[in-house]
């Protein structure tokens, strides 16, 4: 969002990349061949030259790119809110109208990016001049910010004034047409550029940032000092591989693809796309039979298993079985005192002292003597972390022992089986649907399907895209 | 005078001598680049993701929008002084939030659905909520010296805000009261984001920096750098173990956190507008990042391609969403539209 990053590398990046590919419609647009007819309009007594109507611009687009009339009237009314055609009748109203309405091109000279940004001292002299022309010309609003402008850069007035009075006398040395066209142009700029109260500003772009660097922090010895420390920290950490850290991206994106419903689609079908809430209902937190695809991410990882309520309740009941769900109360209590209310924590870990830790406590959870002594400690000054260590022994506990056990076990396994695998939403010939129904519920695989036909259709040496299969 | 000098420069030796050990530490350790371990990976091939709705019903720029936790709702700040919560399956306006200052940068929702936040140039947070029979305003946290650029909800009780002032700060929502300041930045921080598990959180900022934080210690653990301009967006691969940054220097990057370096850059020639947003598709494998040159363009996390891009706004696109529940993703823009795609 930065007008003028000169970043380190030190190259002024251009804003509003979009200006040229405008800009290069509109040179096709004048091309003397292939471009648009003109023709002279006339306005009161005087004759425009080279003006097109509304109609034209939009027949013109539809035509050169192949595209339907109503992405022709939006791309139309983009090149006039951003300057590049500008109306002659009601110059204010930046809109593209598709009848008779007469338009003109911009001269590049006031195109928006060869005068990027548009300077103040320009903005003044444009008032300045209006205001010698006609006394009394000018707008509540131009008035407002000439005075604003004139207190703001007084310094340098008697040159606005002086480049008015010039530029003002060299256009009476003009055709009177010439001298209209000009002022058309230029007001049209000034209306982009220095839009009226309440237009819309096309050309902003957010705030400045104009440091790279806050001038609120001081680089002075003691901020080294720290990033010394921090440093020195930093480099006694442990670092592992990147061809094992890599590794694991790949099988987890692998692992979830068939999970990832714009990559696959989803079962029975994505209610984005067939406005059917089956897919949501049928995952509901608690349900009387889950979904295939959400027991198998129980055996992903040990926190997908605590994360989803009816996984956390299935391995309970197998916990129980066990006797070691103390296990997983103990864990769960742990939780709610890591993220509850602070005001509940003292309340909470007494009773988590009371019913985990105490000695013959009614739930008595197995935690090695160092770390019971330690949290025993902590619980005298009690806080939101002060269950840390012995929640994280428990967590490895149920991780390394309970978990892998469960999942080998038949109630996982039987789980496993009774889960549904949902239908395909059929395509319902429903007389007033409006909106077509994908015909595949994974769009992400309808390209590489259709070049999967193509490819086998063609035979061998086709697109890599075409030998993918998911 | 001279002997300070003297002073700061022995220790501006000692911190940059640190800092090239730091690198040649993480050199060591890079036995494999992301295109070689992709190289077995089957493309995505083109992905052309459809324009499902347009959500329409602000008046002025749309500055940042958050997913509800059901993945169904969602809300939208505007800068014309507005939050709207959307329900995003029939498209209907549910509930709408005054603002007192117009001036938004940021929203969150908060993960039981209670409470929405939002914040921006008034430098305050100000926490909503929204199950009340008329959006309350609950809290409104004030100690930031600078603007507020990002907010996220750990739970009813505790939010993350990211401060123009280069600072993040945890408030305690019951007493409205700063719990741990997060200072290290030297630039305005511009985006946060949660690590799966909620232990750490990553921030952004003008520095060109990126910095993971312990939420417990108070501290930063790890500094990510290798942009060149400020970093606008962040986020966690969903296993937690990357992050993925966005800036204004038109690339992104994925640095891991277990090799603590960069493993992949995002960039293309003919991109050359900045990274407003991005999010990650929920098996991490597509990044939407939406741009200044009004489109938001799909990339291959893993093979570092170009594999798409969603077209459709008139202005650039300042933020994106995927729900929890990974059924589309979600583009805000300039241009005041909200459009959901998959």
């Amino acid at each position: 969002m930065t007008i003028n990053t000169l970043a380190k590398g030190g190259c002024h990046r251009e804003q509003m990349a979009c200006f040229r590919k405008m800009e290069k419609v509109i040179v096709a647009m004048q091309d003397p061949d292939m471009g648009m007819k003109m023709r002279n309009q006339r306005l009161l007594i005087t004759v425009i030259p080279h003006a097109m109507t509304g109609h034209d611009i939009i027949t013109w687009l539809t035509h050169k790119y192949r595209i339907s009339e109503e992405e022709a009237l939006h791309l139309g009314n983009m090149l006039v809110k951003y300057g590049y055609i500008y109306p002659l009748k009601e110059p204010r109203c930046l809109v593209l109208r598709p009848d008779e309405s007469p338009y003109r091109f911009q001269t590049p000279y006031f195109w928006t990016s060869t005068r990027w940004p548009a300077s103040e001292l320009d903005y003044a002299i444009y008032l300045a001049k209006k205001n010698i022309r006609k006394q009394g010309e000018l707008m509540e609003y131009e008035k407002e910010r000439y005075s604003l402008l004139h207190k703001r850069i007084n310094h340098t007035w008697d040159f606005v004034v002086m480049q008015a009075r010039e530029q003002l006398r060299a256009s009476k040395q003009r055709r009177k047409a010439d001298r209209i066209v000009l002022e058309c142009q230029e007001q049209a700029y000034w209306l982009i550029n220095r839009p009226p109260p309440g237009v819309n500003n096309v050309l902003d772009t957010g705030l400045e940032r104009p440091n790279n660097f806050s001038c609120r922090v001081t680089l002075n010895s003691d901020y080294y000092k720290r990033e010394i420390e921090a440093c020195r920290k930093a480099l006694g950490r442990n670092r592992v591989k990147s061809s094992i850290c890599l590794e694991g991206f790949l099988k987890y994106s692998e692992q979830y693809l068939n999970h990832d419903p714009i990559m696959q689609g989803c079962l029975p079908s994505n209610p984005w796309i067939s406005d059917d809430t089956a897919h949501w209902t049928m995952n509901a937190e608690i349900v009387p039979v889950p979904t295939r695809l959400r027991v198998e991410r129980w055996s992903f990882s040990f926190m997908e298993l605590l994360n989803d309520a009816m996984g956390r309740r299935e391995f309970m009941t197998y916990l129980e079985k066990e006797f070691s769900a103390e296990n997983l109360y103990f864990w769960q209590a742990c939780e709610d005192i890591r993220h509850g209310e602070n005001s509940k924590i003292v309340e909470k870990v007494e009773d988590v002292y009371k019913n985990f830790l105490a000695p013959g406590a009614a739930r008595w959870v197995n935690i090695d003597s160092k770390t019971m002594d330690k949290t025993l400690e902590g619980i005298k000054r009690p806080h939101r972390f002060v269950m840390d260590d012995a929640q994280m022994h428990i967590y490895f506990l149920m991780k390394k022992d309970s978990y892998p056990r469960y999942l080998k076990s038949d109630l996982y396994k039987n789980m496993l089986a009774k889960a549904i695998v949902p239908q395909e939403t059929k395509k319902s010939v429903f007389p007033f649907m409006r909106r077509q129904r994908h015909s595949s519920p994974s769009p992400a695989q309808t390209a590489t399907q259709a070049a999967e036909e193509e490819g086998l259709a063609k035979g061998a040496g086709a697109n890599s895209a075409a030998g993918s299969h998911f | 005078m001279a002997a300070e000098k003297a002073e700061m420069d022995a220790l501006k030796k000692e911190c940059d001598g640190l800092r090239a050990q730091i690198e040649a530490a993480r050199k060591a350790v890079n036995d494999g680049s992301m295109s070689a371990a992709s190289s077995g990976v089957a493309s995505v091939g083109r992905v052309q993701l459809k324009l499902r709705k347009t959500l329409k019903g602000h008046l002025a720029k749309i500055y940042a929008m958050h997913w509800s936790a059901d993945s169904r709702q969602m809300v939208s700040a505007s800068q014309d002084g507005k939050l709207l919560i959307w329900d995003c399956f029939t498209g209907n306006k549910l509930i709408a939030v005054p603002l007192k200052s117009a001036w938004v940068m940021s929203v969150a929702f908060a993960p039981s659905g209670n409470l929405v936040a939002s914040g921006g140039l008034d430098n305050i947070c100000t926490v909503y909520n929204i199950k009340a029979a008329s959006p309350k305003t609950l809290r409104e946290l004030d100690a930031h010296t600078g603007y507020l650029s990002c907010c996220r909800f750990l739970s009813d009780t505790e939010i993350l805000t990211a401060s123009g002032d280069t600072t993040c700060c945890l408030w305690d929502l019951e007493t409205g009261k700063q719990k741990v300041i997060f200072t290290n930045h030297i630039g305005d921080c511009m985006s946060l984001a949660l690590s799966p598990d909620t232990n750490t959180f990553i921030s952004g900022a003008c520095d060109s920096l990126a910095k993971l934080w312990d939420l417990r210690e108070g501290a930063c653990k790890q500094t990510f750098s290798g942009h060149t301009s400020d970093i606008n967006a962040i986020s966690f691969f969903p296993n937690g173990n990357a992050i993925i940054t966005g800036s204004d220097d038109c690339q992104c990057k994925m640095y891991d956190l277990r090799a603590d370096q960069e493993v992949i850059c995002y960039q293309d020639t003919s991109l050359n507008a900045g990274v407003t947003s991005l999010a990650l598709s929920s098996s991490g494998r597509l990044i939407f990042a939406g741009y200044d040159d009004f489109n938001c363009h799909i990339w291959d996390s893993l093979k570092g391609e170009k594999v798409g891009v969603l077209s459709g706004h008139d202005n650039r696109v300042s933020c994106t969403g995927v729900p929890a529940d990974g059924m589309g993703v979600c583009t805000g823009s300039w241009d005041s539209f909200l459009k959901l795609w998959n």
